[in-house]
Parts: structure tokens; C-alpha cells; sequence
């Protein structure tokens, strides 16, 4: 009996054109191509996408949680960045 | 709601039937993340604050081998679960109601891999999971261990126990772990389905002949009590200690007790039976003005914990089942396998000689 766990693809659907492309879960499948296939039938039994991307869970690279402070800390001391950040005088439209 | 294009307008469940239908899943689904407000190394913080655990956090051990525990168990009781109804498939009495439970028998399926997907994120091989199902190291819900005698049970089951797992998913929409949680959303917008159409088949039946009636009735007497049996062992009042509740509570793994989810069950069954005329086989069964609640009968535990431990009239034969389909399907796997290994090394060929030339 052969029972190696087949690799892992995580399988992400666009609901519909217009939108971008969600993460829904993952799938055990040879290949790519049998994953895609597979990811229709367990993701996508009732119309729940026009599109499915396969990627396998080995290749995904992630930011860890663990650096979330050190990471993401560039982006903290920047609120020039934000609209909110500037002074206009009182009355304008469209600014 | 998928299924509505087979419901009768005139149907009795018009209005939300269940608890999937009454807006809690949108809600849960809705769940607004505030993690970036919080300490992620702090487990507790989480928690207290209502978010989200997702795989990558740090947590508590006993709390990753809890869910460990319960999702592998839920996604065994799915996959076990296609064997009851699988065995009226080629029994159903028209083409209409055979295409309905290949649907719900497939959903099953689906719902099993939603599950192992969420429980392989906390750590733990595919494989291993299945392996702990064969050996009998995890359990799966007891209910699975009764028979389908007749083509009623098709209708009692979809009616009444997955009635009950609706029941219990709702909450589960709102598990603080993440990928649990998500699966359960997916599961529980299925599972309407699974519901209706079962009530839907008791409804045709209480209509038909005498015998058809006395055929829903039957299957709702052996059905009803195993139902309430689901939602698991008391666990209020006087059983509050031990069990796993309290735990899995503060965990925000639970959100309800056994007894809260089994007593809005039967608030919301009994009326559904009133109106197809379907008698619930209680006689201690009696709405009480004071508590708000219906009162019901006592649950026979012996025969719970006696059929979970391996005596029920199924067990064996769902196991044999279950382990036979796995090494059967084996060729299925290694035959895929084999062909993504040739069509890798024509890939590797292929790529060699573009760069030789």
C-alpha cells in the first residue's frame, strides 16, 4: 500500500471577473494540472468561481509572525504617506 | 440558497429552516480582523481579544492537539459519513432523488477535505490522519454507526442529523482558530441543503400512502434520539466538571455548551415535525411556558458511549468499508503518481536540451 502524502497545493478562486483571485484552501493532488482539476470539483461545486490558481504549498515564501514588529516597523513612523497627514485651509472641494 | 429551485412555495420551512439560514455565518464570515492591534506572540492577547489564531502563531501545545483532535474527528465523521446515505444511491427511487444524494454524498466528501486541509495547517501529515482513522487511534461521530434500513432514513438523516451538525458548525464559524473557522463557513452555506432536502423527502413520504407515512415515521423513531445523542455528553448543572468543555470554552474553540445547542435543536425540530404531522417519539416531550424551552425526555448515554466505544450495530462494517475503499483506490494514487514523475522528467529532458542548444 503506497501511502506517501501527495504534495500540497494551496488553490485560490476569482469569484467573479472583476475581482481579484482568494485564498480558499488547500488540495493533495500529483501534479498541478490534477490540482487544478481536483481544486474544481472540492472548491468550486456551486458556481463559486471562473478561474483557479494552483500553487504549490512548498514554493510559497511568507513573512514570518514572529518579525511582524521589526518587519512591518518601517512603514509605522511614515504618516506623511497618509492624506490625513496634510493641512489645506477650510472650504476647498476635490482636495 | 442552493436548493431553493426544489422547494414548494408553500413549503412549511419558509422563512430561515435552520441555524445556517439565520444570518450567523454571514455574520462570522463578517469577523473583523484586529490582529494588527495585538501582541501575536502573545497567545492569551489573542484570545481575550477575540481574533483569530492563525497556523503560524505561537500556541499553547494542548490547545494545537485539542483542534488537532476535534477537526480530525469532524473530517473523519464527514468521510464515514458518505457510507450511510452511499448505501441508497442506487436505491433512490427516481432520477431526481438519485442526482440529489450523489450531490449531498459528494459534498460529503468535501467537507471532509475542507477539514483535513485545516488540521494538516497545525502540523500534522494527511496521511498520518487517515492512519489514525484505520487503527481506530480517532473517532468519528457515533451516529454513523446506525444503519439506513429503509428509504426514509435518507430523508430522517438529512433532516435531523445534519439538522444537528448545522447546530453545532454555526458556532464553529466563529472557532478561534482561523482555518477551522473558514472551512466551517464553506460547510455550513452546504449543509442548508442537506437539511431542506431531507425534510423535503419526509414531507413527499407523510403525504404518500399509509405506508409511506408509517415508513417517515419509523425512520424518525430511530433517528431522533441518536440526533440528540450528537451534540455530545451533558455538560451543565451537575456535569459541568470534567469533559472538555470548559476548556475548549475559554479556548474560544466552543462557543456553546452540549446541552445549549441540543435544547435549541429541539426547540426548532419540533415544530417542523408539527407541521408535517410527524410524531417525535418522546413522551416526556412538552413545551414549558416558564423556561421559554421544550422539556424532553432522557438520553439513553449507555447506549452513546457503548456504540462510540465500537458495539454499535455499524461500527465494523463502516470501518472494513473505509479501509477497503483507501487500499482499493491505492492503484488510483500510485497511477497518478507515476504519471506527474514521467511528465516531470519530460519537463527536465525538454529544458536540458533547450539550454544544450
Amino acid at each position: 500500500m503506497s501511502d506517501t502524502t501527495l504534495p500540497l497545493f494551496e488553490v485560490f478562486v476569482r469569484a467573479k471577473r472583476g475581482l481579484s483571485h482568494v485564498h480558499v484552501g488547500s488540495i493533495h493532488a500529483p501534479d498541478a494540472t490534477m490540482a487544478v482539476r481536483n481544486a474544481r470539483d472540492l472548491y468550486t461545486r456551486r458556481q463559486e468561481g471562473v478561474s483557479i490558481w494552483v500553487v504549490a504549498a512548498s514554493d510559497i515564501v511568507a513573512s514570518s509572525p514572529d518579525e511582524k514588529d521589526s518587519f512591518f516597523d518601517p512603514a509605522g513612523d511614515k504618516i506623511y504617506r497618509h492624506p490625513t497627514f496634510y493641512t489645506v485651509p477650510e472650504g476647498l472641494e476635490y482636495l | 440558497m442552493y436548493g431553493n429551485d426544489f422547494v414548494d412555495p408553500n413549503d412549511p420551512g419558509a422563512g430561515p429552516l435552520n441555524a445556517a439560514d439565520g444570518g450567523a455565518v454571514e455574520a462570522a464570515a463578517a469577523h473583523v480582523d484586529r490582529r494588527s492591534e495585538i501582541d501575536l506572540s502573545d497567545f492569551d492577547a489573542i484570545i481575550a481579544a477575540d481574533q483569530r489564531v492563525e497556523p503560524r502563531d505561537v500556541m499553547p501545545e494542548e490547545y494545537r492537539q485539542t483542534l488537532i483532535r476535534q477537526i480530525a474527528q469532524h473530517a473523519h465523521s464527514e468521510i464515514i459519513g458518505m457510507q450511510p446515505e452511499g448505501n441508497w444511491i442506487t436505491r433512490a427511487p427516481s432520477l431526481r432523488r438519485k442526482a440529489i444524494l450523489i450531490a449531498k454524498v459528494q459534498d460529503e466528501a468535501g467537507h471532509g477535505l475542507y477539514l483535513y486541509s485545516a488540521a494538516e495547517t497545525l502540523g500534522i501529515d494527511r496521511a498520518e490522519l487517515l492512519d489514525r482513522l484505520h487503527n481506530g487511534k480517532q473517532k468519528y461521530s457515533s451516529i454513523f454507526n446506525y444503519p439506513t434500513l429503509t428509504w426514509a432514513d435518507i430523508g430522517a438523516i438529512g433532516w435531523l442529523v445534519d439538522g444537528a451538525a448545522i447546530m453545532n458548525q454555526v458556532p464553529l464559524c466563529r472557532c478561534s482558530y482561523g482555518p477551522y473557522a473558514r472551512a466551517m463557513i464553506r460547510t455550513c452555506k452546504e449543509e442548508s441543503f442537506h437539511q431542506r432536502q431531507g425534510f423535503e423527502l419526509l414531507w413527499d413520504l407523510v403525504r404518500g400512502t399509509e405506508a409511506q407515512k408509517a415508513m417517515a415515521q419509523d425512520a424518525v423513531n430511530r433517528w431522533w434520539w441518536p440526533a440528540l445523542a450528537m451534540f455530545g455528553p451533558r455538560d451543565t448543572g451537575e456535569h459541568a466538571t470534567g469533559g472538555h468543555t470548559a476548556q475548549s470554552m475559554a479556548w474560544g474553540i466552543k462557543r456553546f455548551s452540549n446541552d445549549d445547542l441540543r435544547q435549541r435543536f429541539v426547540d426548532m425540530t419540533v415544530p417542523q415535525a408539527e407541521r408535517i404531522g410527524i410524531t417525535i417519539p418522546d413522551p416526556k416531550l412538552a413545551w414549558n411556558a416558564e423556561r421559554g424551552h421544550y422539556d424532553f425526555g432522557d438520553i439513553d448515554w449507555d447506549e452513546f458511549w457503548r456504540v462510540l466505544k465500537g458495539d454499535g450495530a455499524c461500527n465494523a462494517q463502516r470501518m472494513a468499508r473505509r479501509v477497503t475503499s483507501h487500499e482499493q483506490g491505492a492503484w488510483v494514487r500510485d497511477a497518478a503518481a507515476a504519471y506527474a514523475a514521467k511528465q516531470a522528467a519530460r519537463q527536465q529532458a525538454a529544458a536540458g536540451e533547450g539550454s544544450a542548444a
